[in-house]
Protein backbone atom coordinates (compact mmCIF):
# COMPACT_ATOMS: atom_id res chain seq x y z
CA UNK A 1 0.00 0.00 0.00
CA UNK A 2 1.23 4.00 -0.63
CA UNK A 3 2.86 4.86 2.76
CA UNK A 4 3.74 8.80 2.90
CA UNK A 5 6.99 10.15 2.04
CA UNK A 6 8.39 13.48 0.60
CA UNK A 7 6.93 12.77 -2.38
CA UNK A 8 3.28 12.48 -1.33
CA UNK A 9 2.38 13.67 1.70
CA UNK A 10 0.31 11.92 5.14
CA UNK A 11 -2.02 15.05 4.50
CA UNK A 12 -3.18 14.27 1.18
CA UNK A 13 -3.40 10.86 1.88
CA UNK A 14 -6.26 11.38 4.77
CA UNK A 15 -7.61 14.34 3.44
CA UNK A 16 -8.49 12.15 0.18
CA UNK A 17 -9.49 9.45 2.72
CA UNK A 18 -12.13 11.72 4.69
CA UNK A 19 -13.25 13.17 1.92
CA UNK A 20 -14.25 9.86 0.57
CA UNK A 21 -15.77 8.31 3.68
CA UNK A 22 -17.81 11.54 3.78
CA UNK A 23 -18.89 11.78 0.26
CA UNK A 24 -20.30 7.63 0.78
CA UNK A 25 -21.43 7.72 4.37
CA UNK A 26 -24.99 8.77 3.60
CA UNK A 27 -25.40 6.31 1.08
CA UNK A 28 -23.94 3.43 2.46
CA UNK A 29 -23.82 4.21 6.76
CA UNK A 30 -20.11 2.85 6.87
CA UNK A 31 -18.53 4.46 9.54
CA UNK A 32 -20.56 5.38 13.47
CA UNK A 33 -17.49 8.08 13.93
CA UNK A 34 -15.44 10.15 11.85
CA UNK A 35 -12.30 11.12 13.01
CA UNK A 36 -11.18 14.74 11.11
CA UNK A 37 -9.66 16.51 13.82
CA UNK A 38 -7.43 13.80 14.85
CA UNK A 39 -6.34 12.17 11.81
CA UNK A 40 -5.77 15.91 10.44
CA UNK A 41 -3.76 16.40 13.19
CA UNK A 42 -1.57 13.24 13.03
CA UNK A 43 -1.03 13.38 9.61
CA UNK A 44 0.59 16.65 9.86
CA UNK A 45 2.30 15.06 12.58
CA UNK A 46 3.60 12.41 10.50
CA UNK A 47 4.38 15.09 7.94
CA UNK A 48 6.91 17.16 9.71
CA UNK A 49 8.92 14.00 10.93
CA UNK A 50 9.06 13.22 7.47
CA UNK A 51 10.71 16.29 6.49
CA UNK A 52 12.95 16.11 9.47
CA UNK A 53 14.21 12.51 7.86
CA UNK A 54 12.60 10.45 11.18
CA UNK A 55 11.99 7.37 10.85
CA UNK A 56 7.83 7.56 10.47
CA UNK A 57 7.14 3.76 10.36
CA UNK A 58 6.05 0.64 7.93
CA UNK A 59 2.17 2.58 7.67
CA UNK A 60 3.34 6.38 7.46
CA UNK A 61 0.80 8.15 6.70
CA UNK A 62 -1.95 5.11 5.57
CA UNK A 63 -5.51 6.18 6.50
CA UNK A 64 -7.07 3.09 8.08
CA UNK A 65 -10.50 2.35 9.47
CA UNK A 66 -11.47 0.96 12.88
CA UNK A 67 -14.16 -1.64 13.70
CA UNK A 68 -16.01 0.35 16.38
CA UNK A 69 -15.36 -2.69 18.87
CA UNK A 70 -11.49 -1.67 19.39
CA UNK A 71 -11.38 0.53 22.47
CA UNK A 72 -8.92 3.68 22.04
CA UNK A 73 -9.70 7.35 22.89
CA UNK A 74 -10.52 8.47 19.59
CA UNK A 75 -14.40 8.67 19.56
CA UNK A 76 -16.59 6.58 21.68
CA UNK A 77 -16.47 2.64 21.39
CA UNK A 78 -19.91 1.86 20.61
CA UNK A 79 -19.79 -1.55 19.49
CA UNK A 80 -23.02 -0.24 17.51
CA UNK A 81 -24.66 -1.03 20.82
CA UNK A 82 -27.31 1.56 22.82
CA UNK A 83 -25.74 0.21 25.95
CA UNK A 84 -22.36 1.31 25.22
CA UNK A 85 -23.30 4.76 24.33
CA UNK A 86 -21.20 7.41 25.40
CA UNK A 87 -18.35 5.51 26.64
CA UNK A 88 -14.86 7.01 25.52
CA UNK A 89 -12.32 4.40 26.35
CA UNK A 90 -9.21 5.66 28.82
CA UNK A 91 -7.35 2.81 27.19
CA UNK A 92 -6.12 1.75 23.77
CA UNK A 93 -6.05 -1.99 22.22
CA UNK A 94 -2.83 -3.17 21.72
CA UNK A 95 -3.66 -3.91 17.91
CA UNK A 96 -4.46 -0.25 17.14
CA UNK A 97 -0.89 0.75 18.98
CA UNK A 98 1.05 -1.28 17.08
CA UNK A 99 -0.90 -0.05 14.01
CA UNK A 100 -0.48 3.54 15.21
CA UNK A 101 3.58 2.72 16.00
CA UNK A 102 4.16 2.18 12.19
CA UNK A 103 2.21 5.47 11.51
CA UNK A 104 -1.10 4.26 10.85
CA UNK A 105 -3.80 7.34 11.00
CA UNK A 106 -7.57 6.17 12.17
CA UNK A 107 -9.97 7.88 10.11
CA UNK A 108 -13.05 6.57 11.27
CA UNK A 109 -15.34 3.59 13.36
CA UNK A 110 -17.26 1.31 11.69
CA UNK A 111 -20.65 0.28 12.04
CA UNK A 112 -21.30 -3.57 12.85
CA UNK A 113 -23.76 -5.78 14.20
CA UNK A 114 -24.04 -5.00 17.66
CA UNK A 115 -21.45 -6.52 19.93
CA UNK A 116 -21.23 -8.41 16.55
CA UNK A 117 -23.76 -10.45 16.87
CA UNK A 118 -25.11 -10.83 13.08
CA UNK A 119 -24.32 -11.35 10.13
CA UNK A 120 -25.51 -8.60 7.99
CA UNK A 121 -24.68 -5.68 9.57
CA UNK A 122 -28.79 -5.28 10.39
CA UNK A 123 -28.15 -5.65 14.05
CA UNK A 124 -26.66 -2.32 14.49
CA UNK A 125 -28.38 0.16 16.88
CA UNK A 126 -27.33 2.72 14.16
CA UNK A 127 -28.92 1.17 11.37
CA UNK A 128 -27.67 -1.07 8.69
CA UNK A 129 -24.64 -0.74 6.22
CA UNK A 130 -25.39 -1.15 2.81
CA UNK A 131 -23.24 -3.30 0.09
CA UNK A 132 -20.84 -2.04 -1.76
CA UNK A 133 -22.24 -3.47 -4.91
CA UNK A 134 -26.01 -3.65 -4.44
CA UNK A 135 -27.44 -0.57 -2.12
CA UNK A 136 -29.96 -2.57 -1.67
CA UNK A 137 -28.50 -5.96 -0.45
CA UNK A 138 -26.75 -6.22 2.97
CA UNK A 139 -23.17 -5.47 3.84
CA UNK A 140 -22.63 -9.06 5.50
CA UNK A 141 -21.32 -9.08 9.05
CA UNK A 142 -20.23 -8.61 11.60
CA UNK A 143 -17.68 -6.32 9.94
CA UNK A 144 -19.70 -4.81 7.54
CA UNK A 145 -18.71 -1.43 7.58
CA UNK A 146 -14.63 -2.51 7.79
CA UNK A 147 -15.16 -4.34 4.68
CA UNK A 148 -17.61 -1.84 2.33
CA UNK A 149 -14.65 1.30 3.50
CA UNK A 150 -12.30 -1.14 1.36
CA UNK A 151 -14.10 -2.10 -1.11
CA UNK A 152 -14.86 1.43 -1.96
CA UNK A 153 -11.72 2.81 -1.88
CA UNK A 154 -12.06 4.94 0.96
CA UNK A 155 -9.01 3.13 2.79
CA UNK A 156 -6.07 0.26 1.89
CA UNK A 157 -7.06 -1.47 4.92
CA UNK A 158 -9.73 -2.00 7.82
CA UNK A 159 -9.67 -3.76 11.41
CA UNK A 160 -12.38 -6.52 11.64
CA UNK A 161 -12.60 -9.46 14.51
CA UNK A 162 -14.57 -12.88 13.37
CA UNK A 163 -15.55 -15.28 16.19
CA UNK A 164 -18.02 -17.11 13.22
CA UNK A 165 -16.65 -15.38 10.18
CA UNK A 166 -17.48 -11.70 10.75
CA UNK A 167 -14.42 -11.11 8.76
CA UNK A 168 -14.64 -13.47 5.83
CA UNK A 169 -17.94 -13.09 5.22
CA UNK A 170 -18.35 -9.11 4.76
CA UNK A 171 -15.44 -9.66 2.72
CA UNK A 172 -16.67 -11.76 0.18
CA UNK A 173 -19.96 -9.89 -0.24
CA UNK A 174 -17.91 -7.14 -1.08
CA UNK A 175 -14.92 -8.20 -3.15
CA UNK A 176 -11.75 -7.77 -0.93
CA UNK A 177 -9.29 -9.69 1.02
CA UNK A 178 -10.70 -10.81 3.99
CA UNK A 179 -7.91 -12.54 7.30
CA UNK A 180 -8.86 -14.36 9.97
CA UNK A 181 -5.79 -15.24 11.59
CA UNK A 182 -4.92 -18.55 13.56
CA UNK A 183 -6.41 -18.27 17.06
CA UNK A 184 -4.73 -16.37 19.63
CA UNK A 185 -1.98 -14.62 16.48
CA UNK A 186 -3.07 -10.96 17.40
CA UNK A 187 -3.84 -9.44 20.40
CA UNK A 188 -7.27 -9.37 21.56
CA UNK A 189 -6.36 -7.01 24.42
CA UNK A 190 -8.55 -3.98 24.71
CA UNK A 191 -11.42 -5.49 21.78
CA UNK A 192 -14.97 -5.92 23.18
CA UNK A 193 -15.15 -9.46 23.90
CA UNK A 194 -18.10 -11.30 21.99
CA UNK A 195 -16.73 -15.44 22.69
CA UNK A 196 -13.64 -15.67 24.08
CA UNK A 197 -12.77 -19.07 22.82
CA UNK A 198 -13.19 -17.95 19.01
CA UNK A 199 -12.61 -14.28 19.25
CA UNK A 200 -9.79 -12.92 16.38
CA UNK A 201 -8.40 -10.05 15.40
CA UNK A 202 -8.12 -9.88 11.39
CA UNK A 203 -7.90 -7.21 8.73
CA UNK A 204 -9.26 -6.47 5.47
CA UNK A 205 -7.42 -5.41 2.26
CA UNK A 206 -7.24 -4.71 -1.12
CA UNK A 207 -4.43 -7.70 -1.91
CA UNK A 208 -2.30 -10.09 -0.12
CA UNK A 209 0.16 -7.90 -0.27
CA UNK A 210 -0.89 -5.48 2.28
CA UNK A 211 -2.74 -8.16 4.43
CA UNK A 212 1.17 -9.76 4.77
CA UNK A 213 2.68 -6.36 6.12
CA UNK A 214 -0.46 -5.72 8.43
CA UNK A 215 0.45 -9.73 10.04
CA UNK A 216 3.75 -8.66 10.24
CA UNK A 217 3.13 -5.33 12.69
CA UNK A 218 0.59 -6.69 14.52
CA UNK A 219 1.00 -10.40 14.61
CA UNK A 220 2.62 -11.70 18.56
CA UNK A 221 2.54 -11.90 21.66
CA UNK A 222 1.14 -9.19 24.14
CA UNK A 223 1.63 -9.40 28.25
CA UNK A 224 -1.88 -8.20 28.39
CA UNK A 225 -3.44 -10.81 26.47
CA UNK A 226 -2.31 -14.08 28.05
CA UNK A 227 -3.77 -16.10 25.09
CA UNK A 228 -1.97 -15.06 22.57
CA UNK A 229 0.58 -17.59 20.86
CA UNK A 230 4.19 -17.23 20.71
CA UNK A 231 5.74 -15.65 17.83
CA UNK A 232 5.22 -17.12 14.96
CA UNK A 233 4.01 -14.94 12.27
CA UNK A 234 7.23 -14.76 9.41
CA UNK A 235 9.25 -16.24 11.43
CA UNK A 236 8.94 -20.12 11.09
CA UNK A 237 11.04 -21.54 8.25
CA UNK A 238 8.67 -23.52 5.75
CA UNK A 239 9.34 -25.43 3.03
CA UNK A 240 7.27 -23.80 0.21
CA UNK A 241 6.52 -26.21 -2.58
CA UNK A 242 4.77 -24.59 -5.34
CA UNK A 243 2.85 -27.32 -5.70
CA UNK A 244 -0.07 -27.98 -3.17
CA UNK A 245 -2.29 -30.56 -2.32
CA UNK A 246 -5.78 -28.47 -2.33
CA UNK A 247 -8.57 -30.10 -0.01
CA UNK A 248 -12.43 -29.86 -1.60
CA UNK A 249 -14.97 -30.69 1.05
CA UNK A 250 -17.56 -32.54 -0.74
CA UNK A 251 -19.92 -32.29 2.53
CA UNK A 252 -20.73 -28.51 1.08
CA UNK A 253 -21.10 -29.35 -2.26
CA UNK A 254 -25.20 -29.71 -2.11
CA UNK A 255 -28.36 -27.91 -2.63
CA UNK A 256 -27.80 -25.37 0.79
CA UNK A 257 -25.14 -24.40 -1.18
CA UNK A 258 -26.28 -21.94 -4.31
CA UNK A 259 -25.45 -23.06 -7.96
CA UNK A 260 -23.23 -19.35 -8.50
CA UNK A 261 -21.26 -20.32 -5.41
CA UNK A 262 -20.82 -23.86 -6.22
CA UNK A 263 -19.99 -23.03 -10.15
CA UNK A 264 -17.46 -20.37 -8.75
CA UNK A 265 -15.49 -23.32 -6.46
CA UNK A 266 -15.39 -25.39 -9.54
CA UNK A 267 -14.24 -23.06 -11.78
CA UNK A 268 -11.49 -21.86 -9.05
CA UNK A 269 -10.76 -25.87 -9.00
CA UNK A 270 -10.28 -26.29 -12.68
CA UNK A 271 -7.55 -23.27 -12.97
CA UNK A 272 -5.77 -24.58 -9.71
CA UNK A 273 -5.30 -28.08 -11.53
CA UNK A 274 -4.31 -26.36 -14.47
CA UNK A 275 -2.02 -24.69 -12.30
CA UNK A 276 -0.29 -28.04 -11.62
CA UNK A 277 -1.91 -28.35 -8.01
CA UNK A 278 -3.37 -31.52 -7.08
CA UNK A 279 -7.34 -31.41 -5.66
CA UNK A 280 -8.10 -34.10 -2.66
CA UNK A 281 -12.01 -34.88 -2.19
CA UNK A 282 -12.12 -34.81 1.49
CA UNK A 283 -15.50 -36.35 3.77
CA UNK A 284 -15.87 -34.09 6.79
CA UNK A 285 -19.61 -35.71 8.10
CA UNK A 286 -18.90 -34.01 11.54
CA UNK A 287 -18.90 -30.02 9.85
CA UNK A 288 -22.57 -30.24 9.53
CA UNK A 289 -22.84 -29.67 13.03
CA UNK A 290 -20.53 -27.51 13.48
CA UNK A 291 -22.97 -24.45 13.60
CA UNK A 292 -25.08 -26.06 16.03
CA UNK A 293 -21.70 -26.43 18.01
CA UNK A 294 -21.45 -22.71 17.59
CA UNK A 295 -24.71 -21.26 18.28
CA UNK A 296 -24.49 -23.34 22.04
CA UNK A 297 -20.79 -22.23 22.54
CA UNK A 298 -20.48 -18.77 21.74
CA UNK A 299 -24.10 -17.59 23.14
CA UNK A 300 -22.48 -19.80 26.52
CA UNK A 301 -19.31 -17.63 25.97
CA UNK A 302 -21.60 -14.14 25.11
CA UNK A 303 -24.33 -14.66 28.43
CA UNK A 304 -20.85 -14.62 30.46
CA UNK A 305 -19.17 -11.85 28.57
CA UNK A 306 -21.70 -9.25 28.15
CA UNK A 307 -22.73 -10.06 31.82
CA UNK A 308 -20.25 -6.69 32.52
CA UNK A 309 -22.86 -4.27 31.10
CA UNK A 310 -25.08 -3.25 33.88
CA UNK A 311 -25.28 0.62 33.65
CA UNK A 312 -23.26 1.07 36.71
CA UNK A 313 -19.74 2.07 35.77
CA UNK A 314 -19.68 2.90 32.13
CA UNK A 315 -22.13 3.21 29.10
CA UNK A 316 -25.72 3.61 29.20
CA UNK A 317 -27.99 3.79 32.41
CA UNK A 318 -31.49 3.59 31.98
CA UNK A 319 -33.44 6.96 33.21
CA UNK A 320 -36.27 4.77 34.23
CA UNK A 321 -35.30 3.18 37.89
CA UNK A 322 -35.99 2.82 41.50
CA UNK A 323 -33.87 0.37 42.84
CA UNK A 324 -30.51 -1.29 41.96
CA UNK A 325 -32.36 -4.48 40.46
CA UNK A 326 -34.42 -2.22 38.01
CA UNK A 327 -31.22 -0.18 37.02
CA UNK A 328 -29.46 -3.95 36.17
CA UNK A 329 -32.79 -4.88 34.31
CA UNK A 330 -33.67 -1.62 32.66
CA UNK A 331 -30.69 -0.73 31.53
CA UNK A 332 -29.85 -3.84 29.92
CA UNK A 333 -33.29 -4.43 28.56
CA UNK A 334 -33.21 -1.41 26.74
CA UNK A 335 -29.90 -1.26 25.96
CA UNK A 336 -29.43 -4.50 23.79
CA UNK A 337 -30.69 -5.42 20.58
CA UNK A 338 -32.86 -8.32 20.25
CA UNK A 339 -30.00 -10.56 19.04
CA UNK A 340 -27.64 -9.29 21.62
CA UNK A 341 -31.30 -10.72 23.72
CA UNK A 342 -31.72 -13.84 22.05
CA UNK A 343 -27.93 -14.76 22.52
CA UNK A 344 -27.77 -13.96 26.23
CA UNK A 345 -31.13 -15.96 26.50
CA UNK A 346 -29.97 -19.02 24.59
CA UNK A 347 -26.68 -19.14 26.47
CA UNK A 348 -27.79 -18.92 30.11
CA UNK A 349 -30.46 -21.48 28.69
CA UNK A 350 -27.79 -24.08 27.52
CA UNK A 351 -25.50 -23.49 31.00
CA UNK A 352 -28.67 -23.29 32.96
CA UNK A 353 -28.91 -27.02 35.39
CA UNK A 354 -30.43 -29.72 33.94
CA UNK A 355 -29.65 -28.47 29.89
CA UNK A 356 -25.79 -27.98 30.30
CA UNK A 357 -25.06 -31.43 29.56
CA UNK A 358 -27.44 -31.92 26.53
CA UNK A 359 -26.63 -28.74 24.99
CA UNK A 360 -22.94 -27.02 26.59
CA UNK A 361 -20.92 -30.31 27.16
CA UNK A 362 -22.54 -32.15 24.04
CA UNK A 363 -21.35 -29.02 22.19
CA UNK A 364 -17.89 -29.29 23.58
CA UNK A 365 -17.84 -32.79 22.42
CA UNK A 366 -18.77 -31.88 18.82
CA UNK A 367 -15.97 -29.62 19.28
CA UNK A 368 -13.16 -32.42 19.59
CA UNK A 369 -14.96 -34.23 16.45
CA UNK A 370 -14.68 -31.16 14.20
CA UNK A 371 -11.07 -30.75 15.57
CA UNK A 372 -10.20 -33.68 14.88
CA UNK A 373 -11.71 -34.01 11.57
CA UNK A 374 -9.56 -31.25 10.07
CA UNK A 375 -6.14 -32.92 11.43
CA UNK A 376 -7.45 -35.63 9.42
CA UNK A 377 -7.64 -33.56 6.65
CA UNK A 378 -4.45 -31.80 7.24
CA UNK A 379 -2.71 -35.43 6.70
CA UNK A 380 -4.00 -35.75 3.07
CA UNK A 381 -3.87 -32.22 2.16
CA UNK A 382 -1.92 -28.75 2.45
CA UNK A 383 -4.64 -26.31 2.95
CA UNK A 384 -8.22 -26.73 1.60
CA UNK A 385 -10.38 -24.27 -0.64
CA UNK A 386 -14.54 -23.76 0.40
CA UNK A 387 -16.71 -21.11 0.28
CA UNK A 388 -16.98 -18.71 2.85
CA UNK A 389 -20.88 -18.89 2.83
CA UNK A 390 -23.68 -20.69 1.23
CA UNK A 391 -25.07 -17.07 -0.86
CA UNK A 392 -23.81 -14.09 -2.50
CA UNK A 393 -25.16 -10.99 -0.45
CA UNK A 394 -28.50 -11.18 0.15
CA UNK A 395 -31.29 -8.75 0.95
CA UNK A 396 -31.55 -6.07 3.82
CA UNK A 397 -34.61 -7.12 5.70
CA UNK A 398 -35.07 -10.41 3.71
CA UNK A 399 -33.17 -12.37 7.02
CA UNK A 400 -33.34 -10.10 10.06
CA UNK A 401 -36.35 -11.36 11.16
CA UNK A 402 -35.59 -15.21 11.07
CA UNK A 403 -32.70 -15.77 13.46
CA UNK A 404 -32.29 -19.40 12.31
CA UNK A 405 -32.39 -18.27 8.54
CA UNK A 406 -29.10 -15.79 9.32
CA UNK A 407 -27.48 -18.24 11.60
CA UNK A 408 -27.48 -20.45 8.33
CA UNK A 409 -25.67 -17.83 6.59
CA UNK A 410 -22.76 -18.87 8.83
CA UNK A 411 -22.62 -22.61 7.98
CA UNK A 412 -19.34 -22.59 5.95
CA UNK A 413 -17.47 -20.32 8.18
CA UNK A 414 -17.72 -21.10 12.05
CA UNK A 415 -15.53 -24.12 12.03
CA UNK A 416 -12.78 -22.62 11.34
CA UNK A 417 -13.15 -20.75 14.81
CA UNK A 418 -14.24 -23.60 16.80
CA UNK A 419 -10.87 -25.36 15.95
CA UNK A 420 -8.69 -22.33 16.04
CA UNK A 421 -7.69 -22.53 12.06
CA UNK A 422 -6.97 -19.80 9.97
CA UNK A 423 -8.74 -18.39 7.17
CA UNK A 424 -8.04 -16.10 4.25
CA UNK A 425 -11.59 -14.61 2.29
CA UNK A 426 -10.07 -14.16 -1.56
CA UNK A 427 -12.54 -12.47 -4.28
CA UNK A 428 -12.93 -14.19 -6.94
CA UNK A 429 -15.37 -12.67 -9.51
CA UNK A 430 -19.18 -12.07 -9.85
CA UNK A 431 -22.30 -13.56 -10.35
CA UNK A 432 -24.33 -11.85 -13.30
CA UNK A 433 -26.79 -9.19 -11.86
CA UNK A 434 -22.16 -7.91 -10.43
CA UNK A 435 -22.48 -9.13 -6.64
CA UNK A 436 -19.49 -10.00 -5.50
CA UNK A 437 -18.35 -13.55 -4.70
CA UNK A 438 -15.87 -14.94 -2.20
CA UNK A 439 -14.08 -18.60 -1.16
CA UNK A 440 -11.89 -18.87 1.61
CA UNK A 441 -8.66 -20.92 1.86
CA UNK A 442 -8.25 -22.75 5.43
CA UNK A 443 -4.84 -24.31 6.79
CA UNK A 444 -3.50 -26.00 9.98
CA UNK A 445 -2.59 -23.62 12.57
CA UNK A 446 -0.08 -21.07 12.46
CA UNK A 447 -0.21 -21.45 8.29
CA UNK A 448 -1.47 -17.38 8.05
CA UNK A 449 1.77 -16.92 5.87
CA UNK A 450 1.02 -19.63 3.72
CA UNK A 451 -2.72 -19.00 3.13
CA UNK A 452 -1.29 -15.42 2.08
CA UNK A 453 1.47 -16.25 -0.16
CA UNK A 454 -0.54 -18.59 -2.03
CA UNK A 455 -3.20 -16.21 -2.64
CA UNK A 456 -1.09 -14.16 -4.13
CA UNK A 457 0.21 -17.25 -6.06
CA UNK A 458 -3.67 -17.86 -7.57
CA UNK A 459 -4.23 -14.12 -8.26
CA UNK A 460 -0.64 -14.18 -9.70
CA UNK A 461 -1.72 -17.70 -11.90
CA UNK A 462 -4.85 -15.73 -13.23
CA UNK A 463 -3.31 -12.48 -14.03
CA UNK A 464 -0.98 -14.65 -16.26
CA UNK A 465 -4.36 -16.64 -17.52
CA UNK A 466 -5.65 -13.52 -18.43
CA UNK A 467 -2.54 -12.13 -20.07
CA UNK A 468 -2.22 -15.27 -22.29
CA UNK A 469 -6.16 -15.02 -22.89
CA UNK A 470 -5.12 -11.32 -24.35
CA UNK A 471 -2.22 -12.48 -26.55
CA UNK A 472 -4.33 -14.67 -28.34
CA UNK A 473 -6.82 -12.03 -29.02
CA UNK A 474 -4.87 -9.17 -30.01
CA UNK A 475 -2.47 -10.97 -31.87
CA UNK A 476 1.39 -11.34 -31.98
CA UNK A 477 2.12 -7.37 -31.87
CA UNK B 1 -33.35 -33.60 24.35
CA UNK B 2 -35.21 -32.72 20.99
CA UNK B 3 -38.78 -32.73 22.59
CA UNK B 4 -37.34 -29.39 25.07
CA UNK B 5 -40.51 -26.85 24.86
CA UNK B 6 -39.67 -23.37 25.70
CA UNK B 7 -42.58 -21.55 27.33
CA UNK B 8 -43.15 -18.23 28.99
CA UNK B 9 -42.24 -19.60 32.08
CA UNK B 10 -38.91 -20.35 30.50
CA UNK B 11 -38.64 -17.14 29.04
CA UNK B 12 -39.10 -15.49 32.54
CA UNK B 13 -36.86 -17.53 33.92
CA UNK B 14 -34.15 -17.07 31.21
CA UNK B 15 -35.00 -13.15 31.50
CA UNK B 16 -34.19 -13.46 35.16
CA UNK B 17 -30.98 -15.48 34.69
CA UNK B 18 -30.09 -12.30 31.84
CA UNK B 19 -30.76 -9.63 34.02
CA UNK B 20 -33.91 -8.42 31.23
CA UNK B 21 -37.08 -6.22 31.79
CA UNK B 22 -38.87 -7.87 28.74
CA UNK B 23 -42.23 -6.62 28.06
CA UNK B 24 -44.99 -8.77 27.06
CA UNK B 25 -44.71 -8.26 23.22
CA UNK B 26 -40.73 -9.44 23.34
CA UNK B 27 -41.20 -12.47 25.77
CA UNK B 28 -44.06 -13.74 23.17
CA UNK B 29 -41.30 -12.84 20.67
CA UNK B 30 -38.75 -14.75 22.39
CA UNK B 31 -40.55 -17.61 22.86
CA UNK B 32 -40.82 -17.91 19.09
CA UNK B 33 -37.14 -17.36 18.53
CA UNK B 34 -35.74 -18.99 21.08
CA UNK B 35 -37.83 -22.55 20.48
CA UNK B 36 -36.74 -22.10 16.74
CA UNK B 37 -33.18 -21.86 17.85
CA UNK B 38 -32.98 -24.94 20.67
CA UNK B 39 -34.86 -26.90 17.82
CA UNK B 40 -32.40 -26.25 15.48
CA UNK B 41 -28.57 -26.44 17.94
CA UNK B 42 -30.76 -30.40 19.01
CA UNK B 43 -29.63 -31.68 15.60
CA UNK B 44 -26.34 -32.33 17.75
CA UNK B 45 -28.69 -35.14 19.38
CA UNK B 46 -27.64 -36.64 15.90
CA UNK B 47 -23.75 -36.85 16.32
CA UNK B 48 -22.64 -39.96 18.43
CA UNK B 49 -20.35 -38.32 20.73
CA UNK B 50 -19.75 -41.79 22.80
CA UNK B 51 -16.25 -41.63 24.34
CA UNK B 52 -15.60 -38.10 23.31
CA UNK B 53 -13.58 -35.64 25.36
CA UNK B 54 -15.01 -32.08 25.26
CA UNK B 55 -13.04 -29.28 24.18
CA UNK B 56 -13.41 -25.96 25.92
CA UNK B 57 -10.49 -23.52 24.29
CA UNK B 58 -7.92 -24.25 21.36
CA UNK B 59 -5.89 -22.31 23.43
CA UNK B 60 -2.55 -24.87 23.36
CA UNK B 61 -1.11 -24.12 26.63
CA UNK B 62 -1.39 -25.45 29.79
CA UNK B 63 -0.90 -22.53 32.48
CA UNK B 64 1.01 -18.59 32.71
CA UNK B 65 2.24 -17.54 35.56
CA UNK B 66 3.52 -14.06 36.05
CA UNK B 67 4.81 -12.48 38.97
CA UNK B 68 2.71 -11.06 41.33
CA UNK B 69 3.50 -7.13 40.94
CA UNK B 70 1.26 -4.43 40.20
CA UNK B 71 2.29 -2.66 36.84
CA UNK B 72 1.40 0.36 35.44
CA UNK B 73 -1.91 0.60 33.77
CA UNK B 74 -3.41 2.82 31.26
CA UNK B 75 -6.05 4.22 32.82
CA UNK B 76 -5.80 5.36 36.29
CA UNK B 77 -9.05 5.72 38.86
CA UNK B 78 -9.83 8.84 38.26
CA UNK B 79 -10.13 8.16 34.05
CA UNK B 80 -12.13 4.71 35.13
CA UNK B 81 -14.48 6.58 37.67
CA UNK B 82 -15.10 9.54 35.15
CA UNK B 83 -16.46 6.67 32.90
CA UNK B 84 -19.51 5.87 35.49
CA UNK B 85 -22.80 8.43 35.50
CA UNK B 86 -22.78 9.48 39.14
CA UNK B 87 -19.64 9.26 41.36
CA UNK B 88 -19.58 10.40 45.00
CA UNK B 89 -16.66 10.75 47.09
CA UNK B 90 -14.55 8.19 44.84
CA UNK B 91 -17.68 6.14 44.62
CA UNK B 92 -20.17 5.33 42.14
CA UNK B 93 -23.45 5.65 42.99
CA UNK B 94 -26.54 4.07 42.71
CA UNK B 95 -30.38 3.03 43.69
CA UNK B 96 -30.63 1.73 47.30
CA UNK B 97 -30.35 -2.04 47.05
CA UNK B 98 -32.11 -2.28 50.73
Amino acid sequence: MKTASKDISAMTMVKEALTKAHQYQEQYHIFNYLNDTEAIRKAAEIDERIKRGENVGRLAGVPYALKDNFLSPEGETTASAHILEGFTSPVTATAVKRLEDEGAIMIGRTNLDAFAHGSSTENSYYGPTKNSKDLERVAGGSSGGSAVAVALGIVPFATGTDTGGSIRQPASFNGVYGLKPTYGTISRYGVVAMASSTDCVGFFTENPEDMDLLMKVTAGQDPNDMTTLPDFYDREEKFDDPIKKIGVIKDFDNEAVSPEIRACLSSEIEKLKAAGHEIVELNMPALKYALAAYYIITPAEVASNLSRHDGVRYGFRSENVQTLDELYNNTRNEGFMPENKRRIMIGNFVLSSGFYDAYYLKAAKARTLIIQEYEQAFEKCDLILTPVSPNPAFKLGEKVDNPVAMYLEDMMSVSLNLAGLPGLAIPVGETTNGLSLGLQLVGPRRSDQELINFAKRMRGDHESAEDEHVDLMGGND
Amino acid sequence: MGNMEVNQDTIAHLAKLSDFALTEDESVRLEADINGIVNYISQLDELDTTGVEPTYQVFEMENIWREDEILPQEADREALLGLAKEVKDNQIKVPKVL
